[in-house]
């Protein structure tokens, strides 16, 4: 396969084109850019729409109507900007329309800054919106990563009827790396059931609604859309196990982080320290499965990010807390180095 | 025996929610005859707002998505480009149009957004139980202007037509009612002329609609239209402010 040299926020929009999103609404913010500027340049060539909305909320809100149609859609932004959207996200949930959301994550809150950051975790994983709901929340560590999470997040994102969320960052966003984009197949899922495009009198009529206001029906719909959590649950969690199997100490870090850990993995085990990693590829489905059994022969655990600590809950209840779970962060947009890893994988001793 | 009167086929065949003297209900028979009228069900969908039309997707035969508070012209701009040879229209509130939603209501004007929005002014939140809306008039008592809306303190009411008629892809701006026979034919012909626009596509149709809510307003209905007379009409003139088909058409 060809492979190009490509900045990670391009490849997002690229691959998106690809996998058959036909419809692009955003609206500036640093680090994500760089995706808005190439879908103007491309989408409507490929046959697409491109909008350059009034704010974060309109644009997601510009989703909700495209997808709601039944075609594929998007919408990126940063930090900021999703927590706009984060009305609109729930909206998309309470519908069941699919459609997917990219956060190159930045620093908060409030304006916070624009370098990388991973403090919209929870914001992703545990309450993107209000009510009782969750997107599928992809965690890309490579520019080729992002591409193939991209497709396979507007895949799932129809086959379960939820929205979808790549949660990148600045890091990954800005950085260009080598990329192959896989041969994607145009058919797409008959959303004929329930895509509301015009019933040309030949069907009842079609709503895509998210009100109920009778409690019981609205419990109903809650339930059966944790019956698809669930399937989503069993069959979607994902994570990259790193010299797991002999490890004594094991680090669990996400996205661009993780890249980082590796280089002090591989730093630890030239000194002889039984340390490996799990990469959680999917935050939402948390990988819970992985991560027992990375840990299953460790004695301690550790976990880095760019925040002061969120997944950390999630590897606790993992674990159920059985075992010590450290952590190691910088924030604000400051990106961990490899020694300071390093030098925390160190303090916290390890069987050589 | 002759059928004279019929539900509109765009209707659907269910009972509507609507307080008695409301004129809601009318707004949305006339949609639905304009609809029928140009045999566009089956080639539109509607988007609802929040507000006391949240149901309307119960109401319209057509498809119809229903919006987050504020955003139906949002929802409508992607609908309308996804699937530029459908008709689509938003129906909104005051509350919901010029309020909570005043910036996708604008942009939609400045894009020149192919649809039609239909604009209920009843000057107050009737949804929530009569709060004040932006189009609520100086003076008149909400529950959130327990004293009478006070210029100083709230603001003053928004002319929406008037605002909407200096953007450039608006294509109609017209102001009508619902208080009389002869105001409702109006009505009826500016929301065909608006769907009409939308298939020639010359851009965004906005038709607003002075209408009552006695429940609100605490006016038996027959009084409420006659509010709507003597108070709404002074403040918010009837007619066309702005129509790119006319000669020289603008207000
Ligand atoms: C984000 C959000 N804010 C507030 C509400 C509560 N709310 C529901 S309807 C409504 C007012 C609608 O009033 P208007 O648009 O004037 O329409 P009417 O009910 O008078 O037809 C409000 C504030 C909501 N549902 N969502």
């Amino acid at each position: 396969m060809e492979r190009n040299l490509m900045k990670g926020n391009e490849a997002l929009a690229e691959a998106a084109i690809r996998a058959g999103c036909k419809c692009f609404f955003g609206y500036p913010i640093t680090p994500q850019t760089e995706l808005a500027a190439y879908m103007a340049k491309r989408m409507n060539k490929a046959g697409g729409v491109f909008l350059q909305a009034e704010s974060e909320i309109a644009a997601v809100n510009m989703v909700l109507g495209a997808a709601s149609t039944g075609v594929r859609a998007m919408t990126s932004s940063s930090s900021p900007g999703i927590s706009l959207k984060s009305e609109g996200i729930s909206y998309l949930a309470g519908s069941d329309v699919p459609a997917v959301i990219i956060n190159v994550e930045r620093g908060g809150p409030g304006l916070g800054g624009i370098q990388p950051s991973q403090q919209d975790y929870w914001q992703a994983t545990k309450g993107l919106g209000h009510g009782d709901f969750h997107l599928i929340v992809y965690a890309p560590a490579s520019v080729q990563e992002m591409v193939d999470m991209v497709v396979t997040a507007f895949n799932k994102a129809d086959e379960y009827r939820v929205p979808a969320m790549i949660l990148a960052d600045g890091l990954l966003g800005q950085m260009m790396e080598p990329v192959a984009f896989p041969e994607i197949s145009a058919e797409q899922p008959d959303k004929s059931s329930w895509a509301a495009n015009g019933h040309k009198n030949s069907r009842e009529h079609h709503i895509v609604n998210s009100l109920y206001i009778d409690p019981k029906t609205l419990e109903d719909k809650i339930i059966e859309r944790y019956e698809r959590y669930a399937k989503i649950k069993e069959n979607e969690a994902d994570a990259e196990l790193y010299l797991t199997d002999d490890a004594d100490i094991v680090v669990c870090a996400f996205g661009a982080t993780s890249r980082v850990v590796k280089s002090a993995i591989n730093d630890a085990r030239a000194m002889g320290i039984k340390v490996g990693m799990c990469r959680p590829k999917t935050v939402w489905p948390f990988p819970e499965k992985q991560i027992r059994e990375a840990c299953a022969n460790a004695s301690k655990v550790l976990c880095v990010e760019m925040s002061m600590g969120q997944m950390i809950d999630d590897v606790k209840l993992a674990l159920n807390c059985e075992k010590p779970v450290e952590f190691f962060g910088r924030t604000g947009g400051v990106i961990p180095t490899p020694a300071e890893v390093l030098d925390k994988i160190k303090s916290m001793g390890g069987n050589k | 025996m002759a059928v004279v009167f019929e539900r509109p086929k765009a209707l659907c065949d269910v009972p509507l929610h609507y307080c008695p003297g409301c004129t809601h209900g009318i707004v949305h028979r006339l949609v639905a005859e304009v609809i029928d009228e140009m045999g566009i069900e089956g080639e539109t969908v509607g988007v609802c707002p929040v507000g006391c039309s949240v149901f309307a997707y119960d109401y319209f035969n057509c498809d119809m998505i229903e919006a987050p508070h504020g955003r139906a012209p949002a929802v409508a701009t992607g609908v309308k480009r996804s699937n530029p040879d459908k008709f689509v229209f938003t129906y909104q509130g005051d509350g919901d149009l010029a309020a909570i939603g005043t910036a996708e209501t604008v942009h939609v004007g400045a894009r020149g957004e192919n649809i039609v929005v239909i604009f209920i002014n009843n000057t107050i939140y009737g949804m929530t139980g009569g709060q004040m809306a932006p189009t609520t008039l100086i003076g008149q008592v909400t529950q959130t202007t327990p004293f009478g809306r006070d210029s100083q303190l709230a603001g003053n009411p928004i002319r929406v037509c008037e605002m909407m008629a200096t953007l450039s892809g608006t294509a109609l701006a017209q102001r009508v009612a619902v208080d009389t026979v002869p105001h409702i034919r109006e009505t009826k012909k500016a929301i065909r002329k608006a769907f009409e626009n939308q298939k020639e596509k010359r851009g965004l149709s906005i038709v607003e609609v002075l209408s009552t809510c006695p429940t609100n307003w605490g006016l038996s209905p027959i009084d409420a239209i006659k509010r709507l007379q003597d108070e709404m009409i002074p403040y918010y003139p009837l007619g066309v402010y702005k129509d790119i088909t006319a000669e020289g058409g603008n207000k």
